[in-house]
């Protein structure tokens, strides 16, 4: 498999929800930084995009399109999913600068980022 | 005629290696092995019925079923039970009875509880009422394998890895599905290759070995992460032994090596298959047309007979 590292600008991806990401409960730790929110695909046993950078308070929707069960889990388990089935999402929103890697439990060879700035 | 006798060389173990890997060939169209006193037949799937009780019978037998995947209702089989059932029937039809059925792991496909009570209730029906089961991915979710402890852990190890014996044959059972670090493979940890090690210490060297693992022990696809990180360590305990078994599941498919002393088989599922290595973009589930799909599921018969040789493993469809 090829590495698909997409470094994706915020301006490309991030949604701006203006209010609306509270009503999905998503702006709980938006540190003051507006309630964004970007989207990551879990399908073919991938993160995509395997790279994501995003603004401090950037939340991240993790969907699972695969027909098998995956996990969202920070190496350093700062954030760890339970187990996604076909369709369902995890949401993390990140308050703190840094490079978060990431992996899913279940098959470790699926890895990406998250880039916080 | 499918038949092949072929004589006793100098390997220790008594297999022609030519012949032996001849018969391999064959058991992915469905053969039928056996090793006995040094010399191996092997036998068409198609003619297993003309096999004598006499020739199938060793001194111990037993199936391997893998991969259930219980609670999957996805394209490509929505009929995960329909299927576990067509395996026991083949399992209750061999010649000779199963002493017992090794279950290597996603039992279910979501640990819930449910599901472990569909196989638990669908294996009632089977012949062989001793089931020998090691997690895989699937059956620890959410809780680091508590469930699946408190339900089938009983005088496990750690985690749930054991060993037993049966009729002169040291079985291995181990856990390579906790702890698996990002980028990584399957793992077994410290602590559980520390109790294998002491665990086949004391057997003679002459004892046959097998061990039963989720995750493939060797080196199938690492890409897809089809191997098992600390393995080689686990293997270099069981160099002193003449005759060893790998049985694994996990990549919904059989496929056979064979390295030094020691056989490496991993098994079919009963729920769905998934590609061969590196033929699709992900090992996901593989969808094929609902008249194929029994013939890539299967069981896999193993015979033991008394002897300096290798353990004769079958792989039949649920055709």
């Amino acid at each position: 498999m090829t590495t698909r590292s997409l470094t994706i600008t915020a301006a490309l991806l991030l949604a701006w929800l203006s209010g609306g990401g509270s009503q999905n409960g998503l702006a709980a730790n938006t540190a003051g930084a507006g309630n964004m929110e970007a989207a990551v695909k879990i399908d073919n046993f991938s993160f995509t995009p395997a790279l994501v950078t995003v603004p401090v308070g950037t939340t991240i929707r993790w969907t699972n399109r695969d027909d098998i069960p995956h996990t969202v889990v920070a190496d350093d388990t700062s954030f760890k999913s339970k187990a996604l089935d076909t369709d369902e999402e995890f949401t993390y929103t990140f308050t703190k600068p840094g490079t978060y890697g990431y992996f899913c439990s279940l098959h470790p060879k699926m890895t990406a980022k998250i880039v916080v700035e | 005629m499918n038949k092949d006798t072929i004589l006793h060389d100098h390997n220790y173990d008594g297999i022609n290696r030519r012949g032996f890997l001849k018969c391999m060939a064959w058991a992915g169209t469905g053969a039928f092995c056996v090793i006995k006193g040094g010399v191996l037949k092997s036998y068409s799937l198609s003619r297993i019925a003309e096999i004598g009780a006499h020739e199938a019978k060793g001194e111990l037998s037993f199936v391997q079923i893998s991969d259930s995947h219980m609670g999957f209702d996805k394209a490509a089989n929505p009929d995960v039970v329909g299927t576990f059932k067509a395996a026991i029937e083949k399992i209750n039809a061999l010649p000779v009875a199963a002493a017992f059925i090794l279950h290597t792991g996603d039992v279910s496909h979501l640990s819930k509880p449910s599901e472990f009570d569909t196989v638990d209730q669908l294996l009632k029906s089977a012949s062989a009422q001793d089931v020998f089961l090691v997690p895989g991915e699937h059956d620890l979710l959410n809780d680091d394998g508590k469930q699946f402890l408190d339900r089938y852990g009983k005088g496990t190890q750690g985690a749930g890895w054991y060993s037993f014996d049966k009729n002169g044959v040291h079985f291995i059972g181990l856990v390579n599905v906790l702890n698996l670090k990002a980028g990584g493979l399957g793992s077994l940890g410290a602590e559980q290759l520390e109790w294998m090690g002491k665990d086949v210490k004391h057997l003679s060297k002459s004892t046959p070995i097998v061990v039963f693992a989720h995750i493939p022990l060797w080196s199938v696809y690492p890409e897809w992460g089809w191997g098992t990180d600390d393995s080689a360590q686990a293997l270099s305990y069981l160099k002193k032994f003449g005759s060893v078994t790998v049985l694994n599941g996990h990549i919904h498919q059989t496929m056979q090596k064979v390295e030094g002393n020691i056989t490496f088989h991993t098994a079919a599922s009963t729920a769905f298959p998934q590609p061969k290595p590196g033929e699709a973009p992900s090992p996901g589930p593989m969808k094929v047309p609902a008249e194929q799909l029994r013939t890539l599921l299967g069981v896999t018969n193993v015979n033991y007979l008394r002897g300096r040789h290798a353990l004769a493993v079958v792989d039949s469809n649920l055709i």
